[in-house]
C-alpha cells in the first residue's frame, strides 16, 4: 500500500457517484469512512459490511471495475475505481 | 520486494523453500533461510509485509523491530509475492506444487519445502445481531484503522476477552472514537492473577499501563461480555450483562473477539497433523509431514516474539550447514510459558456457550440459524444438511465457533481451499516450462 502523510486524495466513483477518499487506503476503509455500512446483501438479503478486515471472512465483498466478489480489505483504492456496493437494497 | 503479479499468463517460481505467510514467523523463517543462500519465495496474501501484527497506519510508523525484521527480508534475497492467496498444493516425488491466486493470476510454485506462517484469525461467537455492520472482530477493527479507517467520535464499545483488546482500545481512543466501554469476559480474580504473572515481562506491564493510560476515562469492566446487538441496517445498540444485571448501551461500533484461532487449513491439506486446532511440530517446528515445517501462530497462539523465534528456527532447520542455537531454543521455551499463562488467564467463560438463540445466524456466507445446526452430530452433517460452512469464507468464521459451542471436531478439508477464479484453477503449465521469476542465486541444496 503507498504510503502517504495523509494529504493525496483519489477520485473513485462508488455506486455511480463521484468521491473523494484519501490515498493509501485500502476500499473497505474508503468505503467506511464514506459512512457506507452495506458493503453486500447476504442470501437471505441482510446488509453486511466488514468484520475481520484482513481477507478471512469475506463480508466486505463488493463489485470493483465490474469484477464481482472483490474482498475491499485486501484491495488499495486507485485513482478513478469503480466500486458498487450494496447500499440500495 | 515483488508487486504483485498481473497479467493473465501463468507464472512459474521454482524454489527451495515456500515460506506461506509474511507475518513475523514468515520474514524471520524467509530472512534466516534466504541468508543461507537457498532461494526462496514468500507468498502473502497482504499488501505489504508485517501480516496483522505490524500492519501500520498508512503514513505511520511502525515499531523498530519491525522496521529491522522487514529491512533484512528485503536484503535476504527471498522474492517477496503480495497480494497471493494460495489455493491448493500437490505433492509428488518429494516436490511440491503450490497454486496460488496472485491478485487474479494463477502462480504455481514448485518448491523442495514448505514453511507454514498461516497465522491466525478471531474467533468470533455468535449472538443476534451480531451480522449487523458496525459489529467487527477486534484484530478486524485495528486491520482497519490501520489500513485508513476513520473512527472519530463514533461510539465503540470493545467487548471480548484478550490481550488484543487493549492496544486496540488505544489506539480508538488515540483516533478520536468515544470510547463507551471495554468489556473482558474474564473474571477480575483471572485477569489480576495474568497480570501479577506479568512481573517477568515488565516491559509487557510497561506496555499495558501505556495502553490502559490512552483510555482511563472509560472503564475496563472484567466479568462483563455482550448478549445481543440492535439496530436496523446497521448497529445502534448493544445489551450487556455481568452475569448479575443487564443493561443496554447505544453505540455505533461493536468490536468482539474471543481470541485467536490458528490457521491450519493449508497444514491439514496437506496432511500435517493437528492437535487442540494447531498444527503440530517437534522441536525443529517440523510438522509431521517431510518437508514441511511450520511456524507463529498456526502452531499454538503465542504473540509476535514468539513467532519471530519459531520463524528463526525453521529457516535454520532448512538451512544447509546450519544449526539452531541452544539460546533460540531455551528463548522458545521461556516465550511458550507465558503463552499458556495468558490463554488460561483469559479462558472463555460457559454462559458464551449459550450466547446465541435458535434465530441467531451463525454461518454468515449461507445465512444458517444456530437452531438450523444445533442437532447435527457433527460438522460434516451440519455442513451437509444446511449449508453452513460452505460459502466462501469456507467455514473460517463459523466452524470455529460451532466447534467451541459444540466441542465438534474439525471437518476434512478439500482444496480449492479458498475461492478462486476458473482460470486460476484450470490453469495449466509445462513440466519444462521456463521460471518466470529467477532467482539470482541457486543453491538448491536443502532437505538431502
Amino acid at each position: 500500500m503507498a504510503i502517504n502523510g495523509g494529504a493525496a486524495e483519489l477520485n473513485i466513483v462508488v455506486d455511480d457517484q463521484r468521491m473523494r477518499v484519501a490515498a493509501g487506503t485500502t476500499v473497505a476503509a474508503a468505503l467506511f469512512n464514506l459512512g457506507i455500512a452495506a458493503f453486500r446483501r447476504s442470501v437471505s438479503g441482510e446488509p453486511r459490511g466488514p468484520v475481520c478486515g484482513m481477507g478471512v471472512c469475506f463480508e466486505c465483498r463488493v463489485t470493483i471495475d465490474s469484477m464481482p466478489h472483490q474482498r475491499a480489505c485486501l484491495i488499495a483504492v486507485t485513482d478513478g475505481m469503480h466500486i458498487r456496493t450494496a447500499s440500495e437494497p | 520486494m515483488m508487486a504483485p503479479l498481473s497479467g493473465t499468463d501463468v507464472a512459474l517460481i521454482v524454489a527451495d523453500v515456500a515460506v506461506i505467510g509474511a507475518g513475523p514467523a514468515g520474514i524471520a523463517a524467509a530472512v534466516r533461510a534466504a541468508e543461507s543462500g537457498l532461494r526462496v519465495v514468500v507468498l502473502d496474501r497482504g499488501l505489504e509485509p508485517g501480516g496483522q501484527i505490524w500492519r501500520h497506519v498508512t503514513g505511520g510508523s511502525i515499531p523498530r523491530i519491525a522496521q529491522h525484521w522487514i529491512a533484512q527480508l528485503t536484503r535476504s534475497g527471498a522474492k517477496v509475492i503480495h497480494g497471493t492467496s494460495v489455493v491448493d498444493v500437490q505433492s509428488e516425488d518429494g516436490e511440491f506444487e503450490i497454486l496460488a491466486d496472485s491478485s487474479g493470476s494463477a502462480l504455481r510454485v514448485r518448491t523442495g519445502g514448505i514453511i507454514l506462517a498461516t497465522g491466525a484469525r478471531e474467533l468470533l461467537i455468535p449472538f443476534d445481531g451480531w451480522t449487523l455492520p458496525g459489529v467487527m472482530g477486534i484484530g478486524g477493527t485495528q486491520a482497519l484503522l490501520k489500513s485508513g479507517a476513520s473512527f472519530a467520535g463514533k461510539r465503540v464499545i470493545v467487548a471480548g476477552s484478550g490481550p488484543l483488546m487493549l492496544p486496540v482500545a488505544a489506539s480508538l481512543a488515540h483516533s478520536g472514537a468515544r470510547l463507551v466501554l471495554v468489556a473482558e469476559q474474564a473474571p477480575r480474580r483471572a485477569v489480576t492473577r495474568f497480570a501479577a504473572g506479568l512481573w517477568r515481562s515488565p516491559a509487557l506491564v510497561a506496555q499495558a499501563a501505556r495502553y490502559r493510560a490512552r483510555f482511563l476515562s472509560t472503564s475496563y469492566s472484567t466479568g462483563t461480555w455482550i448478549t445481543a446487538a440492535h439496530g436496523t441496517g446497521r448497529l445502534e445498540g448493544v445489551t450487556v450483562t455481568n452475569g448479575r444485571r443487564t443493561w443496554q448501551a447505544a453505540a455505533d461500533v461493536l468490536c468482539t473477539g474471543y481470541g485467536l484461532v490458528p490457521n491450519v487449513e493449508l497444514a491439514r491439506l496437506l496432511g500435517c497433523e493437528t492437535r487442540d486446532g494447531a498444527i503440530t511440530v517437534d522441536a525443529q517446528q517440523r510438522t509431521t509431514v517431510a518437508n514441511v515445517l511450520a511456524v507463529g501462530e498456526a502452531t499454538g497462539i503465542g504473540g509476535a516474539p514468539l513467532s519471530l523465534v519459531e520463524g528463526e528456527i525453521a529457516g535454520l532447520t532448512v538451512s544447509p550447514r546450519s544449526h539452531v542455537p541452544d539460546a533460540l531454543l531455551r528463548k522458545r521455551t521461556a516465550l511458550e510459558s507465558a503463552a499458556r499463562r495468558m490463554l488460561d488467564a483469559f479462558a472463555l467463560r460457559e454462559e458464551l456457550r449459550s450466547l446465541p438463540s435458535a434465530n441467531t445466524i451463525v454461518c454468515r456466507c449461507e445465512d444458517v440459524s444456530y437452531g438450523s445446526v444445533k442437532n447435527a452430530a457433527c460438522a460434516r452433517q451440519a455442513k451437509l444438511y444446511t449449508r453452513a460452512g460452505m460459502g466462501p469464507c469456507q467455514g473460517r468464521t463459523c466452524m470455529p465457533a460451532l466447534e467451541f459451542l459444540f466441542a465438534w471436531q474439525p471437518d476434512t478439508i478439500r482444496p480449492p481451499i479458498e475461492p478462486a477464479l476458473v482460470s486460476v484453477l484450470s490453469s495449466e503449465i509445462a513440466d519444462n516450462a521456463t521460471p518466470s521469476i529467477l532467482f539470482n542465486s541457486s543453491v538448491g541444496e536443502a532437505y538431502q
